[in-house]
């Protein structure tokens, strides 16, 4: 397994609030990263860190051995795409306008906007499923028709690196699992995906890597087959369950056992 | 059309042209009014030199000018402000940068002997003070727009009483020619005035129009501005350069003109019916608006003239009000 992107012994916090304290983690290439773990755990803070956000206050974020605070604006941002977990959209901009804005990082200010941003914001309005939406306003969305605008924006940067926050949190059962085909599918092309995901099953069916996350801390990582089970669970999330084998793909399915009153 | 990689829309461009075109006759109409009316053939010919006329030439066409440029320079301040704060009450004149500035006026006719260098240097270090008193004052564990806009309202409300102290203990005929600058006025603007500022203007804006794709970027929020490769700091610092700076260099010739900055970049984005505050179209409704507003001011009580500050603080203290109104409602 080889990693280009490293966090190595890295610090986060806001002011005094410490969030993560000598964190590291490879996120191997070309495969899709699942984070999981509970509330506040500091998942987010993780990917803020990656996509320098967030500065480490001690340690380093790596890509190909050098700093990414290092990085040029654009240079970074054409290699790293970042979906926040609740970004907002200025008035007034329309849905093809705001997929347009991904494609800031290959612009210049002589060249003009190319046959090749054009084909982008088309072929990423396509994956995301929102190319019918195209002219109209994002304010006027639904909640996920609007996740999956700026999920549009994201792909239109055209980034090796996918860090998505939460990605499908705002889905429908269908379009969750379309979502993360979709991914896979940009896996196998040769990018790699790391998404926070509270579907700890979607995690374990779709991931090639998973990273569980408690305090600050990774608590596991690896496989998905061979690093989840009812012990993990309960550690992690404090919660009873038992791990049967998914009846589709035969990876770990997490059934808790609590039941209602 | 593609203008500097931005995909420009065709309604923008029509917008464009027209409010060029409805300066453009403001601007002749400027030059044609007077105490005596000038026919637009004699204006023509006396800018073409054919004719000669210190009238139009040298009294006229420099004040039409400064309407129009101060317009754009205010428009822009407005913009830059309105993007900074994400609100639309962020701008100078609210928030009280046109006070500092001229707090830093008025300290240069008073107690220095007021050169235009003096004053000049007297507004944009005020204008400088005021921003970083509130941006100081607004800063708790992060930044926002709407804080920083409630303080920049009180702030500006301090700074103009002490403005009104200043001229209460300064000399009879200082104190007179401050109040009557007070308001913001172009009346007897000459070229001496402007050569300096308008090159200030015009390299500030020069500066803005290069990085007008990042401010667009950038009213997509920090993270995506950032991960999407703005430097967000340095932009940030252009942008309070940009817009103190038009402010000052106005206020050091006209002394405060209020409303263009805030009214200005609303009107144009509404106009473009684009998204977020785009800066041509505020600058290009900044120009229409002062040099119509200072049109307006010498019509009204004519011959008497009016200062501009009074009329554009009319229409817009309306327009500030209809505006509170929504914000309060959304809040
Ligand atoms: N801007 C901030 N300022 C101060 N503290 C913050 C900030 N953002 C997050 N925190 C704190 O940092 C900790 C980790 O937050 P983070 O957003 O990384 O959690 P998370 O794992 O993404 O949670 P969730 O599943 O709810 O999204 C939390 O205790 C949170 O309160
Ligand atoms: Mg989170």
């Amino acid at each position: 397994m080889t990693a280009r992107l490293t966090a190595r012994d890295i610090t986060l916090r806001y002011g005094d609030r410490v969030v993560s304290t000598r964190l590291g983690l490879d996120v191997p290439d070309r495969a899709f990263t699942a984070v999981v773990g509970p509330n506040a755990c500091g998942k987010s803070t993780l990917l803020r860190a990656f996509v320098r956000l967030l500065r480490p206050a001690e340690g380093r974020v790596e890509l190909d051995g050098r700093e990414v605070a290092g990085y040029p604006h654009k240079a970074l941002a054409r290699e790293l795409g970042f979906l926040p977990q609740d970004p907002l959209a200025p008035e007034d901009i329309r849905v093809r306008q705001l997929v347009g804005r991904g494609r800031f990082p290959h612009q210049s200010l002589v060249a003009a906007w190319s046959p090749r941003d054009e084909e982008a914001v088309t072929s990423a309005m396509a994956s995301a499923g929102v190319a019918d939406l195209a002219d109209r306003l994002v304010h006027e969305l639904s909640g996920g028709q609007r996740q999956r605008v700026w999920m549009a924006m994201v792909l239109a940067q055209q980034t090796p690196y996918l860090l998505l926050d939460e990605p499908t949190s705002f889905l429908d059962i269908t379009h969750q699992y379309q979502l993360l085909a979709l991914l896979t599918r940009l896996r196998d092309e040769g990018r790699t995906v790391i998404a926070v995901l509270h579907d700890i099953n979607q995690a374990c069916r779709f991931a090639d890597h998973l990273v569980a996350m408690k305090d600050g801390r990774v608590v596991a990582e690896g496989v998905p087959a061979d690093v989840v089970d009812a012990g993990l669970i309960k550690d992690v999330f404090d919660l009873p369950s038992v791990i049967v084998p998914d009846p589709v793909t035969g990876t770990p399915m997490v059934v808790p056992t609590l039941q209602g009153a | 059309m593609n203008v500097f990689g931005i995909r420009t829309e065709r309604r923008t461009v029509w917008l464009t042209a027209s409010l060029l075109a409805l300066a453009a006759g403001l601007g002749l109409l400027g030059l044609c009014y007077g105490a005596t009316w000038s026919g637009p053939g004699e204006v023509l010919a006396a800018l073409t030199g054919t004719e000669r006329s210190v009238v139009i030439s040298e009294w006229r066409l420099p004040r039409v000018l400064a309407g129009v440029v101060f317009g754009a320079a205010l428009g822009v301040a407005g913009a830059v402000f309105q993007n900074l704060t994400r609100n639309p009450m962020g701008s100078p004149d609210v928030i009280g940068l046109d006070a500092g500035a001229y707090t830093g006026a008025l300290f240069a006719i008073t107690v220095l002997s007021g050169t235009s260098g003096q004053l000049a240097t007297g507004s944009v270090v005020g204008g400088l003070l005021v921003s970083a008193v509130i941006y100081l004052l607004s800063f708790d564990r992060g930044f926002s727009g709407l804080r920083l806009v409630v303080i920049g309202i009180a702030v500006n409300a301090m700074v103009t009483a002490i403005n009104s102290w200043i001229v209460l203990r300064a000399e009879l005929e200082v104190a007179i020619a401050a109040v009557g600058w007070s308001a913001g006025s172009l009346n007897g603007v000459g070229w001496a005035d402007l050569r300096i500022p308008f090159s200030v203007i015009a390299v500030l804006l020069a500066l803005m129009a290069c990085r007008a794709h990042a401010v667009q970027q950038a009213a997509l929020g920090d993270a995506i501005a950032v991960t999407t490769g703005v430097g967000l700091g340095r932009l940030r610092l252009l942008m309070v350069l940009v817009g103190v700076g038009c402010t000052a260099t106005v206020t050091a010739v006209a002394g405060p003109i209020a409303f263009i900055a805030l009214a200005a970049p609303q009107i144009g984005r509404r106009l473009a019916g684009a998204a977020g505050v785009p800066l041509l179209p505020a600058a290009l409704t900044g120009a229409v608006l002062l040099q119509g507003a200072d049109l307006l001011a010498q019509m009204l009580l004519a011959p008497a003239a009016l200062p501009v500050g009074v009329v554009s603080t009319a229409i817009g203290g309306c327009y500030l009000i209809w505006l509170l109104t929504k914000e309060v409602g959304r809040a």
